[in-house]
């Protein structure tokens, strides 16, 4: 599997996302400065955490309109695989790739600390190394998480199965208790209509390898290694 | 020409920073403080002279960039 990670000014979670594609694929992920209108050849193209552009006017607005973006937008609609973590998933709703908003926490606080997650559709090329229904712990890092979208539109996410990962205790019950941001029915990330757009504030590869004190997060990318593969 | 436009959170947008805003105002005796919206302003010049196409212009930059019209209004004031 060939993954190209698109490098912003203030992106800080490329590296550590190259190490777990590395890990995962055994090739080493093509890196795409932002300034760039031309994307190598890729199965799958990710845009890593940060704080693009400083998060100026929104986060992840002014990402949405690099030069390189226009090339990310044209291979998601012709069905290339596309991973936005945290900042990137800012990112995707801010390109309209994905539907929504990452409105402020409700408390207003920075959280950066492990959450558990619900696995909501183990049947995308992003999670299909997880069981249905499991509960990963995967740590957070965000300030704008707080998922927001019309009661139609979350009611379209549920009934297509777009939803894939939703904040939960150690149970798999989604309370507001477990709820870091305040996001609409504890929404975590979700898939584009397709399911070949994925969007999560979650960090998986700051948890893929022991070293790191979890692998709950290296699933994901073996997932999508096997799936994308050759 | 100049124009300020006028960002504003969707009514039923949940705006964390205007509630802690009003606490705040309520912490200082500012009692009979409803609700607080926060927003922004963005003042812009413009080379543009006529009053319409500045207008038509800065509608599509705020459709295209300056507001996320999922979550936000926006309000366009031009300035002659």
């Amino acid at each position: 599997m060939r993954a190209a990670v698109v490098v912003f000014p203030g992106s800080n979670c490329d590296r550590d996302v190259e190490v777990a594609l590395r890990q995962s694929t055994g090739r080493e992920p093509d890196r795409i400065w932002h300034g760039d209108s031309k994307l190598p050849d890729a199965d799958l193209i990710v845009l890593p955490g940060g704080f693009s552009y400083g998060d100026y006017l929104r986060s992840g607005a002014l990402a949405a309109h690099s030069p390189i973006i226009r090339e990310v937008i044209a291979r998601a609609r012709a069905g290339v695989p596309v991973l936005g973590i945290c900042n990137g998933f800012q990112i995707l709703v801010e390109t309209g790739l994905l539907p929504g908003a990452l409105l402020r926490n409700a408390d207003l606080r920075f959280v950066c600390r492990d959450v558990h997650l619900s696995v909501e559709n183990a049947q995308t090329f992003f999670t299909s190394h997880y069981e249905a229904g499991a509960v990963v712990r995967i740590p957070v890092a965000h300030h704008d998480g707080n998922y927001f979208a019309d009661a139609a539109t979350l009611d379209e996410l549920e009934s297509e199965n777009r939803i894939a990962f939703r904040y939960c205790g150690s149970d798999g019950a989604a309370t507001p208790a477990a709820n870091p941001n305040g996001s609409a029915r504890n929404i975590a990330g979700i898939f584009n209509s397709e399911k070949t757009v994925l969007g999560m504030m979650p960090h998986p590869e700051r948890l893929a390898d022991p070293a790191l004190g979890g692998t709950d997060g290296s699933a994901l990318f073996h997932g999508l290694t096997a799936a994308l593969s050759g | 020409m100049k124009a300020r436009v006028h960002i504003t959170l969707k009514p039923g947008v949940l705006d964390p920073q205007g509630k802690a805003i009003r606490q705040a105002l309520g912490h200082l005796g500012f009692g009979g403080v409803g609700d607080v919206r926060q927003g922004k302003v963005l003042d812009l010049e413009i080379e543009e002279t006529d009053p319409e196409a500045a207008r038509r212009q800065i509608e599509s930059m705020c459709r295209q960039l300056l507001a996320n019209t999922v979550i936000e209004d926006y309000a366009i004031e031009i300035q002659t």
